[in-house]
């Protein structure tokens, strides 16, 4: 970096854009983009979008899928160019010519999923490439260590530097980032929905972590879909809406009402379809009796009835999903017993699973729902594909038929049944995984995170259906991390904790509270 | 067909048409181009290429190149690979030498072949599936061991006074003409694995799993015991040609096909077939074989050296798996350039279609009704 970094105070804020800039607080922005537009091909990603992140404070970035979140990411970490804007480095004009820049501005990137060496240890991932040497350029490893455990410690995490980063939490993989984030003098820190994958008091663990490196006035950067975490984390939000820079305010004189309508441009429906008629549910389709996996759970019993929409409630790493895939059989059960409308399951055979009339929707949908590479229609008609057969083969289109139909059913949006599904947004490829299902006709459909990580219109339309599938007498097994979802869909809610089955809340006692209360341990005040 | 016609109309209908046409355009086509233009140019000046008795022979020579290829072509889709096949046909020939010289008929010696191919099949496939072991490994280690039993039974000796009625039905030809008695049946078991591959609930779990195994499992595909009775096909098959080949040139040895298992593989990614699983044709694998054996028959024509021919085999085979990467990475390049590749989650231009009826109802962005 040729120009030297000029002092706060000799530029004053900025407000030629006509968006206001704090005015009690005159040192310009750590990083701020104005104005800047990016396109893929003829898809406009970014059309005008403004963001100013300032030293100590969180700010919180809120948008619909495809609305332009990610592509502002990379153009901050460097990873893509704009075609259009201005980047500025404390009020002054600068260009990031790749993720290299960005890393020597002092802007840092924590994904999702934290991308760690599994047999390294913490202390070596967190100083990967750029070790402490001893003499003869020797990797100093005590420097390495003491350096790793100093950091961890000004996070207030307490992990040792020691172990190996496998088998860590998605919670303390990101604290191992967020470590190595500090350790680059990291001015701003950005965060893409961090907490997708967290439980409650891994949240609160990160969230203080966070706000330690505000008080140490690094600029914060959160991108989420959770409304209360934004409004515990941020003080400030923007809003996009399809590319474009719909507003930026304190997050104190806004509503949650108020930005998803921004966000989505109409007034919502409704954040969560509280489902009204109900009607009393019918014989027991999906029963569970004593099964366990060593080293995931243990004697878990419940049932769900025609009809009914059971939640499973926990936080993660309880053996909610393991339960899940136990009960469809892509993992072997040690003990149990799993039965289907009358018909004991044989362990270990998804096949006689779906025989049977159970479908699983899994919680990961890169991973486990979908065959990114391969096409719509192939992904769509993939368990099917033997019904959906004539004599042995299949001929005549009949899977392009089938695909297109349940794709039109459930409104998926894809150029050509033949694209690889990989192409899709989010909120569409779970369309596909829930219509390759929904294609079997279950009579017991277990959905492991249905709405994770997808736009709020599409997370509506999910709860929707669900709540028509039930209506039609189809028994749900709903998991989910989130609770307004868990409260408002569900019958009844069962909590796990530590692989064990802790509480069976019929809907009139279910509340956060009791929710939460069972989750966490803690004994209700008598 | 007709029940879809209104839906089919209202969709660009010309690339509904050309569907097929616009699938093949890719690698598999490019070789079929090559091969036939190959066979054009060898025949134009290789002098003895363009003969009807050169064509026999090289049928002859193409049956276990291809045949080996067909159950290969599978594994490899699904995400596995099998080198220990022509170590396999080795054993097997081995086997019968040791059955004839015992005196057995060939009537039970054949059928006992491809029994002992199965089980030798079945082995690497437990060891694969059961054990979870890199099927890259096993194989290369069920090459050697094959091999050597192979010469456990017959040592450096060979069995060579096979029935003459069978030796020269497996080089003769049909009738008067020049096409041999075996291209009948080997044309029967192409079309059966491609209309496995392409047209069957298996073939469709093949290209997932070897695309997404994990996805594949969770769609309820049993993937281990599909893999495993590949292995058995394949183990099968090369005992098939492991009979093929001992009566083909009468004798049996314990070195018979040796290194052949390197042509079968060059010839599979050579026809397009991904190395990495989920992608390829059966079309693109017989197009493969055909221009690698071709290849090989001309040069051996024009006299180049058998050791040469090894060099022109794995020149190929590092070819066909580096040019699919490079034209991805150039492609990816040049979209990067003018439209980058997998913009964020964006929604798609066209709506899905409404799901029935002639005169779909345009669905609103929002998604609401």
């Amino acid at each position: 970096m040729a120009a030297s970094r000029p002092t706060p105070e000799g530029h004053p804020a900025r407000g030629e854009h006509g968006y206001e800039t704090p005015r009690d607080a005159p040192p310009p922005p750590v990083v701020a983009l104005r104005d800047v537009w990016k396109s893929y091909g003829a898809v406009a990603a970014l059309r005008g979008a403004h963001i100013e992140l300032h030293a100590g404070e969180a700010h919180a970035l809120v948008g619909e899928n495809g609305a332009g979140k990610s592509t502002l990411i990379k153009v901050l970490a460097g990873v893509r160019k704009p075609d259009r804007g201005v980047l500025e480095l404390d009020g002054v004009r600068t260009e990031f010519k790749g993720p290299q820049d960005a890393r020597a501005a002092g802007v840092a990137v924590i994904h999702q999923e934290p991308a760690l060496f599994p047999d390294l240890s913490v202390a070596e991932n967190v100083f990967a490439g750029r070790q402490p040497r001893g003499r003869f350029g020797r990797i100093d490893e005590r420097a390495m260590r003491e350096r790793a455990h100093a950091l961890l410690a000004r996070l207030g995490v307490p992990l040792d530097p020691r172990r190996p980063a496998r088998g860590l939490s998605i919670a303390d993989q990101q604290i191992v980032e967020i470590a190595k984030a500090v350790s680059l003098e990291t001015r701003a820190l950005v965060m893409d929905e961090p907490t997708a994958a967290l439980s409650g008091p891994e949240v609160d663990r990160l969230f203080s972590v966070v706000n330690a490196l505000r008080a140490e006035s690094t600029a914060v950067l959160f991108v989420s879909h959770r409304f209360a975490e934004v409004t515990a984390l941020c003080q400030r939000v923007t809003v996009l809406r399809d590319g474009a820079h719909v507003s930026t305010g304190p997050l104190a004189e806004t509503s949650v009402d108020r930005l998803v309508a921004q966000m989505v441009g109409r007034e919502p429906d409704a954040l969560f379809v509280r489902r009204r008629e109900q009607r009393p549910p019918g014989d027991v389709v999906l029963e569970v009796e004593g099964l366990s996996r060593a080293g995931a759970f243990r004697d878990v019993g419940f049932h769900v009835r025609a009809g009914e929409i059971v939640a499973l409630a926990g936080l993660v790493g309880a053996g909610r999903s393991e339960v899940a895939r136990a009960v469809f059989g892509v993992d072997r059960r040690d003990a149990g017993r799993v039965t289907v409308a009358g018909r004991t399951l044989p362990g270990g055979r998804p096949r006689a699973a779906m025989a049977a009339g159970l479908a699983l929707v899994p919680e990961d949908r890169r991973q486990q729902g979908l065959v990114l590479a391969a096409s719509v229609q192939r992904n769509a008609t993939l368990p099917r594909a033997r019904q959906l057969s004539r004599f042995g083969f299949l001929v005549g289109g009949a899977e392009r038929r089938a695909a297109r139909e349940w794709a039109g059913r459930l409104r998926t949006r894809y150029g050509d049944l033949d694209d690889p599904v990989g192409t899709l947004s989010g909120g569409n490829q779970q369309k596909v995984v829930l219509a390759k299902w929904l294609a079997t006709a279950p009579r017991v459909l277990i959905v492991d995170e249905p709405t994770r990580g997808i736009d709020i219109g599409t997370k509506a339309e999910v709860h929707r259906l669900l709540a028509r599938l039930a209506a039609d007498g189809v028994a749900i097994l709903l998991i989910s991390s989130e609770l307004p979802e868990v409260l408002g869909m569900a019958d009844r809610v069962l909590v796990m904790r530590e692989g064990r089955l802790v509480a069976d809340l019929p809907r009139e006692a279910a509340d956060e509270e009791s929710v939460i209360r069972a989750a966490t341990g803690q004994e209700a005040p008598a | 067909m007709s029940t879809e016609a209104p839906t089919r109309a209202t969709r660009a209908p010309l690339r509904e048409a050309l569907r097929l046409p616009r699938r093949l355009a890719g690698w598999d086509a490019a070789v079929v181009v090559l091969t036939v233009l190959t066979l054009v140019v060898a025949s134009g000046t290789v002098e003895e290429f363009g003969t009807t008795r050169n064509a026999t022979f090289l049928i002859l020579d193409l049956a276990p190149v291809l045949l080996l290829a067909l159950p290969m072509t599978l594994i490899v889709v699904s995400g596995e690979i099998d080198l220990s096949v022509a170590s396999t046909v080795g054993l097997t020939s081995a086997l019968m030498g040791e059955l004839w010289a015992n005196g057995l008929p060939l009537e039970t010696i054949i059928p006992l072949a491809v029994l002992a191919g199965a089980v030798l099949g079945a082995f690497n496939g437990l060891l694969v599936t059961v054990l979870g072991l890199p099927s890259l490994a096993v194989t290369i280690g069920t090459l050697a061991l094959y091999r050597g039993l192979a010469y456990v039974l017959l040592g450096d000796t060979a069995v060579a006074d096979f029935a003459r009625e069978y030796t020269r039905w497996t080089i003769g030809s049909l009738g008067d003409s020049w096409v041999p008695n075996v291209v009948p049946p080997i044309l029967l078991l192409v079309t059966v694995f491609a209309l496995v591959l392409h047209a069957t609930p298996v073939g469709r779990s093949l290209f997932a799993m070897g695309a997404n195994d994990t996805a594949a499992a969770f769609a309820g595909i049993p993937v281990e015991r599909t893999k495993f009775w590949l292995y058995v096909v394949a183990g099968a098959v090369a005992g098939l040609v492991g009979a093929y080949w001992t009566l083909r040139y009468s004798t049996a040895r314990a070195d018979n096909a040796e290194g052949l298992e390197l042509t079968v593989v060059a010839a599979v990614l050579l026809g397009g077939v991904s190395i990495y699983g989920g992608r390829g044709t059966l079309l693109g694998v017989v197009a493969g074989v055909v221009l690698l054996t071709s290849l090989q028959n001309a040069l051996r024509l024009a006299k180049v050296s058998a050791d040469a021919l090894t060099v022109v085999t794995g020149t190929l085979l590092i070819l066909s798996v580096l040019l699919p990467n490079v034209t991805a990475a150039l492609r990816a390049r040049l979209a990067r350039r003018a439209a980058p590749a997998a913009p964020p989650p964006r929604e798609p231009a066209h709506p899905a279609p409404a799901p029935r009826g002639p005169a779909p109802e345009p669905t609103r962005r929002d998604g609401t009704p």
